[in-house]
């Protein structure tokens, strides 16, 4: 790609944050500062903040990838995703708030009063965070050898570095405004290519989406493979490919069928049916569950809402968040169907995760439009690569720096900030071939595992103990780790353990909840004596002042 | 106190100079006592409820549990409406084929229901909630305010 805006929009993308991150320093000046940003944080600014932060790579290249390979059926991630915020909203947001818990540990030690079980929870947000970090890097190595064809660890290295960095000397003052930015600018960097996109598709005749023969190339191509897959050719051909082959097609060569991907237009744009394969609807409602109910047991996720000056204002920025986020996620659908007419080499390569990056400079022609619009999309990934790693940074290290050092000074922060930086970048370097948007799957599913239970239930029910909290943490978050140590570590499985595995959510987060429960009751004489006034400040009103 | 003690008042009142009559006349303001004392007893009552509150008694545990009871129920009545809205339709998409079959616009009924309609269905539902749990609050508010109502 002799694309030469790319290198500059990114540049520009790291100069700002950079740049709003020292202007935050000027005013960060105590630890409050640092860490909450005094709670002077507006909502509408808060709620872009938590937009920003939370639209992920995931969000803004693997969506659309996905629907380019799998079509309707992954139409759920990106709603999921929203959605979260909902069930973060009806069950969490205000009572989570007025706990004054600033994180997931906090709120197990206000709650149940056990410093074990704080101890526990530390474990898991930095779990949680750092399974979130490295496809974070990942995908940033990965975007950057593809645009402007740097060795992976370059990208990788420079997000980790620029996050450590900005974090470590701006603290979440800072951030809230970097966020801010971030999400406008991913907005606008998804936004007005999709409308040029549009117009084009317009232009050329409005092809079919999903042609009944399957898609087909519209120009002369060669496909380098990126993973090997065994290709189905129109004439009944089967070929393996491995990772460097090369593949030539002509113009009107239609496009082989891909192992893995739904490359049949039936397949593609209709969903599951019943009948042959339950497993589908199986993974599309564990799916649901993970992305709905995992959103509020992300680490970076909860700490945004202890800037929220009071539990109704946390309710109002959490309903703002949902807009924004759903007004984001009407994009990524269009790349991921516009790329199966113009980037269908993707599907070939296996590289769909760069449709978002691809799609204008194939769809719009290498003129200065196309060019342009190219870079404003690669500027908009990396803001995502850094907001998110920026707050799940954050996150990770207001615990390690409160929990494992065990002193709140700004020097221990710093300190913290590195080792939490530190290690995602290592394991960034030597784990190159994971999925993208299934460990970021994963991380949801752990999360909805493990914390949602233990917050739900801290937040609704008296009869929860210590006892009960830790063993269905222990229980649904391990079973889910188990399961997505197997997926990435273990032997390529088939059939319903695949499923299980892949897919854990659907039957972890219901053993979460009833260990939780089942223990709880058999341990009813643990229940916190001062459950009471708890209950009473989680769910008191805020006007009452109590 | 004036009364009892000069039962032919309002001869001797017309008799006597205007100046110490004024004097004994401003303690007998009784409406102004009452409406101090209605204040002290309204105040006192609404404190009591706020100390029932925070003391942890019967009747304050009896409030908290109702409003938790409030707004759990709203909750989970919302999620029911997502989870039949939402949780239904790829059990529904399956066991119908034809409906994803079905066009409007041009476009597959399904790609429209989840890349379009959800959205703005989850936000109105999270609008709704945003605003009957408010109103749950209020309700709970005016009990230990005017706890006479």
């Amino acid at each position: 790609m002799g694309n030469g805006y790319v290198v500059p929009a990114i540049v520009a993308v790291t100069l700002v944050t950079v740049g709003i991150g020292f202007y935050g320093l000027r005013l960060a000046r105590t630890t409050s500062d640092f860490l909450v940003a005094s709670r002077t944080v507006s909502p509408t600014w808060n709620a872009a903040a938590i937009g920003g932060e939370y639209l992920s790579a995931a969000s803004f290249l693997g969506v659309a990838g996905l629907i380019l390979k799998y079509g309707v059926d992954v139409l759920w991630y990106p709603v999921g995703f929203a959605a979260g915020y909902l069930a973060l909203l009806l069950f969490v947001a205000a009572p989570l708030r007025r706990s004054g818990a600033f994180t997931l540990p906090d709120f197990c030690e206000l709650r149940l009063g056990s410093r074990r079980l704080r101890t526990l929870a530390t474990v898991f947000v930095i779990f949680i965070g750092w399974l979130y970090l490295v496809p974070q890097l990942q995908g940033a190595g990965l975007t950057l050898a593809t645009l402007v064809g740097s060795p992976y660890p370059v990208g990788a290295l420079l997000v980790a570095a620029v996050v450590t960095a900005n974090v470590a000397l701006g603290g979440m003052r800072a951030i809230t405004f970097v966020q801010a930015f971030q999400y406008w600018l991913k907005l606008t960097a998804l936004a007005v290519p999709a409308i040029f996109l549009a117009l084009q598709w317009q232009a050329d005749a409005r092809p079919a989406v999903a042609p009944p023969d399957g898609p087909a190339f519209r120009t002369a191509t060669t496909v380098v493979v990126e993973h090997s897959a065994a290709l189905t050719f129109a004439d009944g051909t089967i070929r393996e490919v491995r990772p460097g082959d090369r593949l030539d097609f002509a113009a009107g060569d239609p496009v082989p069928e891909v192992s893995g991907a739904a490359t049949k237009a039936t397949d593609w744009l209709l969903p599951d049916t019943a009948g042959d394969d339950d497993r589908g609807l199986f993974a599309t409602y564990s799916l649901i569950l993970a992305t709905f109910l995992g959103t509020m047991g992300l680490p970076h996720v909860l700490v945004r809402f202890y800037t929220n000056p009071d539990g109704a204002a946390a309710r109002r920025t959490t309903l703002v968040v949902l807009a924004l986020v759903g007004l984001f996620y009407l994009l990524p659908t269009i790349y991921g169907v516009l790329g199966r007419i113009y980037t269908p080499q993707l599907l070939v390569s296996g590289q769909t995760d760069a449709v978002v990056v691809l799609l204008p400079g194939a769809a719009l022609g290498d003129g200065t439009t196309g060019r342009l619009l190219a870079a404003l999309v690669a500027a908009g990934a990396f803001a995502a690569f850094l907001s998110t790693s920026s707050g799940l940074l954050t996150s990770v290290a207001g615990v390690i720096s409160t929990d494992v050092l065990g002193h709140g000074s700004v020097r221990g922060f710093r300190l913290a900030t590195v080792i939490a930086g530190g290690v995602p970048a290592v394991l960034a370097l030597n784990v190159s071939g994971l999925d993208v948007s299934q460990v970021v799957g994963l991380a949801f599913a752990v999360a909805a595992s493990s914390f949602c239970p233990l917050l739900v239930l801290g937040i609704w029910w008296r009869g929860l103990t210590d006892l009960g909290a830790a063993a269905g943490v222990l229980v649904g978050g391990g079973a889910a780790i188990t399961a997505v140590l197997v997926t990435v570590l273990g032997p390529p499985l088939s059939g319903w353990p695949a499923t299980l595995t892949a897919q854990p959510a659907a039957w972890t987060v219901p053993l979460a909840f009833t260990v939780m429960v089942a223990v709880s009751v058999a341990s009813r004489r643990r229940a916190p004596v001062d459950v009471g006034a708890t209950m009473l400040r989680l769910h008191a009103p805020d006007s009452l002042r109590l | 106190m004036a009364v009892p003690d000069e039962p032919g008042g309002p001869g001797w009142e017309t008799t006597t100079p205007a100046a110490p009559v004024p004097a004994p006349r401003p303690p007998a303001a009784p409406a102004r006592t009452r409406i101090v004392l209605a204040e002290v007893r309204r105040g006192s009552r609404a404190d009591r409820t706020r100390s029932e509150l925070t003391q942890q008694t019967r009747i304050g545990d009896t409030l908290v549990r109702g409003l938790v009871r409030a707004q759990l129920a709203l909750a989970l009545r919302l999620s029911v409406l997502v989870l039949i809205g939402l949780g239904g339709l790829p059990w529904l998409f399956a066991i119908a084929p034809s409906l994803g079959r079905t066009t409007v616009l041009g476009v597959n009924l399904p790609w429209l229901l989840l890349a379009v309609v959800s959205f703005p269905f989850l936000i109105v539902v999270g609008w709704a909630y945003v605003r009957l749990a408010e109103r749950n609050e209020q309700d709970f508010t005016d009990l230990v305010q005017r706890p006479e109502r």
